[in-house]
């Protein structure tokens, strides 16, 4: 119970570099959602007639999800130097794969014999691919969307080791004074508002879905 | 002194002008020796339903989608109403032709009046005539607009998912149809009804119309004509199926019709174009010896028993007439009548329920006109053979 006021306090006491902190990652997650987004559903459109195309696309994005995360925040700033940039530009390669792989299998989850008859009744590709394809594959690649939402979430933290800021700042203050008063409350606060942050966006992405999902067809 | 010389010369080039052409019409797959079409020159006329029909693998599908060139000739032309459209607007060429194919296709993110509306929507229709037009469709395939108009494919049966695959067709009014196997993933019963739904559809219609299909009776039954195709799309005959069935042109139309083709003719043949015969007619009121002497005297081996109405109760035969009982409590009652529209086929499953041979046949009001034996049956194919030895 003392643990847990003392947390309390230690928020309380703070809220400016809560809010702060919280919407430095918030703002990350927003971002790097959305570039991610325009950029990985584009390669998966423009590449969906070509099979070589495509598993090249899905495989550079892999490799960059191998990249320990450590690395990739730091292997930027001697272009772009410290702060925002290097954090984002890391998180938005991560954030591409789960977008990319559920674009490419949405769309190639469409039936066949619905593109059929879409072209068949004189339809043009575009038409197709904004009025039949898209819209069918839209519930998948929300879905990726979400995953990677999620997944910026939590690696944000990392941003805090090449000053990026965010809620990585608490848990890096904490460890660096352990076991000095307050520390473990500053772990806790960034770790507890990460979570729930993540929970957040998770439940703002499952609404979305919900109203824009295509009815008659379930996810 | 007539002062139109040319005006039935001009009427009948009217009528013998194509719908669709396709002129010398060849398809080569890259990367494939052998073409799938090869030189195939086909004519379609306005308002009749064609079959393509052949093994599997045999460019029927094919051709058929180089038809709206949902697949581009490799060379040849194809003409529509008069109009070269080998080069033209692909997609404008397939607004003016329904297509109905075999797994349907209906969006499912769109309702059943969506789904519909997809062609007069992208004509831009007004919205009054599209939902007038929608809920005309509805009715015309035999789905009540109020209840389905709103729904979604995934609450539809397969019969009731290819009536709306039909319905969105029609949905601009388009001269043609092109049809690829539309009733083949669908149970035989359904499929039954939908067939003749189909072709009542068609008689008020007259759209024209290419039917693919890989099932001979279904081509026999659907087809003002049938085109029989073999490797490559080459047309073995192309003729009535009533022509095909009696006089195929070679052995490869002999084989592809089967050893049942004599019975298909039966399917092609009403009960109003064959002789009926007259075996003693009887009633209760009829003595017995009288009844038994008729019989005696004709060649057949059952009288049959008409109620006060002329209606047909029975067969009775001798030992019905010699016996005590009723007449109309022998086994061999009539239970079904059939009516001169009935084809041959109705007749022939009926004789062989029933355990006389025959089938007495009834006007629309239930009075009895004459008999269909088996024996004139027999008589009517065997005046027309299938004519194997000419091969």
């Amino acid at each position: 119970m003392d643990g847990i006021r003392s947390w309390f306090d230690y928020l309380s006491s703070r809220t400016d570099l809560v809010v702060e902190t919280l919407l430095q990652t918030l703002a990350y997650v927003v971002t790097v959602t959305v570039a991610a987004s325009i950029v990985s559903i584009t390669v998966g459109v423009l590449t969906r007639h070509n099979a070589l195309a495509k598993e090249l696309s899905l495989s550079i994005a892999s490799v960059f999800l191998t990249i320990p995360s450590l690395a990739l925040f730091t292997i930027f700033i001697p272009i772009v130097g410290l702060g925002f940039a290097p954090s984002f530009i890391a998180m938005f390669l991560y954030a591409l794969l789960p977008i990319m792989r559920n674009t490419v299998a949405g769309l190639d989850s469409v039936d066949s014999s619905v593109i059929e008859s879409a072209k068949g009744m004189g339809l043009t590709p575009n038409q197709v691919l904004f009025k039949v394809q898209l819209p069918l594959a839209w519930p998948v690649i929300l879905a990726g969307i979400r995953v990677s939402a999620l997944l910026t979430v939590g690696i944000s933290a990392i941003a805090t080791l090449v000053a990026g800021g965010g809620l990585g700042d608490f848990i890096k203050s904490g460890l660096a004074r352990l076991p000095l008063p307050n520390s473990l409350e500053a772990i806790w606060t960034g770790v507890i508002l990460s979570l729930v942050l993540a929970l957040a966006i998770d439940v703002v992405l499952r609404t979305v879905g919900r109203f824009s999902n295509p009815s008659g067809v379930r996810s | 002194m007539n002062p139109n010389p040319q005006g039935p010369q001009l009427e009948e080039n009217k009528v013998t002008t194509p719908k669709i052409s396709l002129r010398n019409v060849t398809k080569t797959y890259s990367g494939v020796d052998q073409p799938a079409v090869k030189d195939l020159d086909l004519d379609i006329a306005s308002g009749e339903i064609l079959v393509l029909v052949g093994p599997s693998g045999c460019g029927k599908s094919t051709t058929l989608r180089l038809i709206n060139r949902m697949i581009e000739p490799s060379s040849g032309e194809i003409i529509f109403d008069g109009e070269n459209v080998t080069n033209s607007d692909p997609n404008e060429l397939r607004r003016r032709m329904g297509y109905v194919i075999q797994q349907v296709g209906l969006f499912p993110h769109r309702t059943i009046a969506e789904n519909i509306a997809v062609v007069p929507k992208s004509l831009k229709w007004p919205k009054d005539r599209i939902r007038a037009r929608v809920d005309e469709l509805l009715e015309l395939t035999g789905m009540d607009p109020n209840v389905y108009r709103d729904r979604y494919p995934k609450e539809l049966s397969g019969g009731q998912a290819q009536r709306v695959g039909v319905a969105r067709a029609l949905g601009a009014e388009p001269d043609v149809l092109l049809m690829d196997e539309p009733f083949g993933a669908i149970d035989p019963i359904t499929r039954f009804n939908l067939q003749n739904e189909f072709l009542r559809l068609q008689s008020e219609l007259k759209k024209t119309i290419v039917f693919v299909t890989h099932d001979i009776d279904e081509a026999v039954k659907m087809g003002d004509r049938i085109a029989i195709l073999r490797d490559q799309s080459e047309i073995a005959q192309l003729d009535t199926p009533e022509a095909i069935l009696t006089n195929p042109a070679d052995a490869f139309v002999v084989d592809f019709l089967g050893s049942g083709a004599v019975l298909k003719t039966l399917t092609l043949r009403r009960l109003r174009d064959i002789q009926l015969v007259h075996p003693p007619e009887i009633t209760e009121q009829t003595g017995r010896a009288d009844a038994a002497a008729q019989l005696r005297q004709s060649d057949f081996p059952y009288a049959v028993l008409l109620d006060d109405t002329r209606r047909p109760i029975a067969w009775v035969d001798q030992k019905n007439l010699d016996s005590s009982d009723s007449l109309d409590s022998n086994s061999r009652r009539i239970p079904v009548k059939l009516q001169p529209e009935d084809t041959l086929q109705e007749a022939l499953s009926v004789m062989l329920q029933t355990s006389a041979g025959m089938s007495a046949v009834v006007d629309g009001s239930g009075q009895y006109l004459g008999t269909c034996t088996i024996q004139s049956l027999a008589e009517l194919l065997t005046d027309q053979p299938v004519d194997g030895a000419s091969l």
